[in-house]
């Protein structure tokens, strides 16, 4: 049986100052004019409150770029909902961050490309560091809770210990440390992102340590890198059986990344209402349960642990959204990612010229 | 020792579930009838003493180290703290 959504992550816009290589918005950036209005967020969010969203990530982009952050803010913590706002940090200056906490905002997820300001802002392709150590100490000033999130990958796994001693400095609660996913992109700058086997088998102990020493002062999340593993992950718990994602022109997505699949049909929430789309649309019940398995996935009996794993990725690497995640080693199609790692990498120095910067 | 609620979590009422929920960064908890009663009570000023005490006039034999335990499993989720 289906249950209500916990969780919404809102797209306000994919306007970004950075423009970071691995960005998992899709490569084809909507435009300010194809925004929703606040109006229609405002109706969006009330629906999700009534289906049962409890927690609201706003993101993008960068939600800052939309002015009427604060306004969409109060409205989301109003109905009782709690706040995330997910943040470069660009563009939030003191009396910006008080306004939101005003209105209600309860916790802050702040992105670090690197853990020095040279490294970083090549990553980010702008002067941003600088911006996230100002952002930092702001966000601790109010009292709200702060999330540092990092995307790792080979130009940045050898910083580590510096990153996470950097989340220290800043007093971040939470240290999301999270090995680039395949998607967007990311997938396109995929050969030059991929860390080695080498930087994998260093980090281990690394975030182990950092794990135990760090223990009730600040919460250290680590997620691998799915390529080199035996199983896939277990994506979003399930096809629309958690979350929902509201793309900057409504569109509404079981993930962050399902544009990708390009065989969904997928419904906008200007047109049609979240009750219809999260219980009853064709995007949404596709890769329900367990029917739309291969019997791979159908005759395993990990099916109820990982679900098959990422639909997005089995589509993006098979073709086919309802295959197995080749990442799996039970999939026919493991062939695939075990080529893609046995590629020849270059030195792990950041060089943006061999990156396609998103723009 | 004096639990209380880690910065940036909430317990609050779900009309959409008619449920007591435990929203913090990342993450919602639906905490038992007694896991909610103790948590109503991490305000930093009451004592698990105090709570235990407060527990008896709505449960029957509630012990200290019942309360300790939920308050431990609690502070193991990142939800709670000791001030």
């Amino acid at each position: 049986m289906t249950e209500a959504p916990l969780g919404l992550t809102a797209e306000l816009t994919h306007r970004c100052p950075l423009h970071c290589p691995y960005c998992s918005n899709p490569l084809e950036l909507l435009q300010r004019d194809q925004e929703l209005t606040t109006q229609q967020w405002k109706e969006i969010l009330t629906q999700a409150r009534e289906l049962g969203v409890l927690q609201v990530h706003f993101s993008g982009g960068e939600p800052l770029g939309r002015p009427d952050l604060p306004e969409l803010i109060e409205h989301t913590a109003d109905l009782g909902a709690y706040v995330n706002l997910v943040t470069s940090g660009l563009g939030l200056t003191e009396q910006r961050l008080n306004t939101l906490v005003d209105k209600g905002l309860a916790h802050i997820q702040l992105s670090v490309q690197a853990a020095d300001a040279e490294r970083a802002n090549k990553i980010a392709g702008t002067r941003a560091h600088h911006h996230k150590l100002v952002a930092a100490e702001l966000i601790k000033r109010t009292g709200l809770p702060l999330s540092v999130n990092v995307v790792l990958h080979r130009a940045n796994h050898d910083q580590l210990e510096g990153i996470i001693a950097l989340a220290e400095q800043m007093g971040a609660d939470r240290l999301e440390l999270a090995n680039t996913q395949y998607y967007g992109w990311a997938l396109r700058n995929r050969d030059q992102l991929m860390p080695t086997k080498e930087q994998l088998a260093a980090a281990q102990p690394v975030v182990r340590a950092a794990i135990d020493r760090l223990k009730g002062r600040m919460q250290v999340i680590y997620v691998v890198a799915d390529y080199y593993e035996e199983y896939p992950k277990p994506c979003m718990y399930g096809w629309g059986a958690r979350q929902l994602t509201i793309a900057p022109d409504g569109t509404v997505l079981p993930c962050p990344a399902a544009s990708a699949i390009e065989t969904l049909n997928l419904d906008n929430a200007t047109t049609k209402s979240l009750q219809e789309i999260w219980y009853g649309s064709e995007s949404f019940n596709a890769y329900r349960g367990e029917d739309w398995m291969s019997d791979t996935c159908r005759s395993c009996d990990r099916r109820g642990i990982d679900f098959g794993g990422c639909r997005c990725q089995a589509f993006l690497l098979t073709g086919d959204g309802a295959a197995t995640d080749p990442v799996c080693r039970k999939s026919p199609d493991r062939e695939l990612v075990d080529l893609i790692l046995r590629t020849p990498v270059k030195p792990a120095e950041f060089k943006p010229a061999e990156f396609e910067m998103r723009r | 020792m004096k639990p209380r609620l880690k910065r940036g979590v909430r317990l609050t009422y779900d009309h959409t579930r008619d449920l007591q929920v435990l929203l913090y960064p990342e993450g919602v908890l639906v905490p038992n009838p007694t896991a909610t009663a103790i948590l109503q009570l991490c305000d930093g000023d009451t004592t698990v003493d105090e709570i235990t005490l407060a527990l008896s006039n709505q449960y029957d034999g509630v012990q200290a180290q019942q309360v300790v335990d939920v308050l431990t499993r609690l502070a193991d989720r990142q939800v709670v703290e000791w001030s």
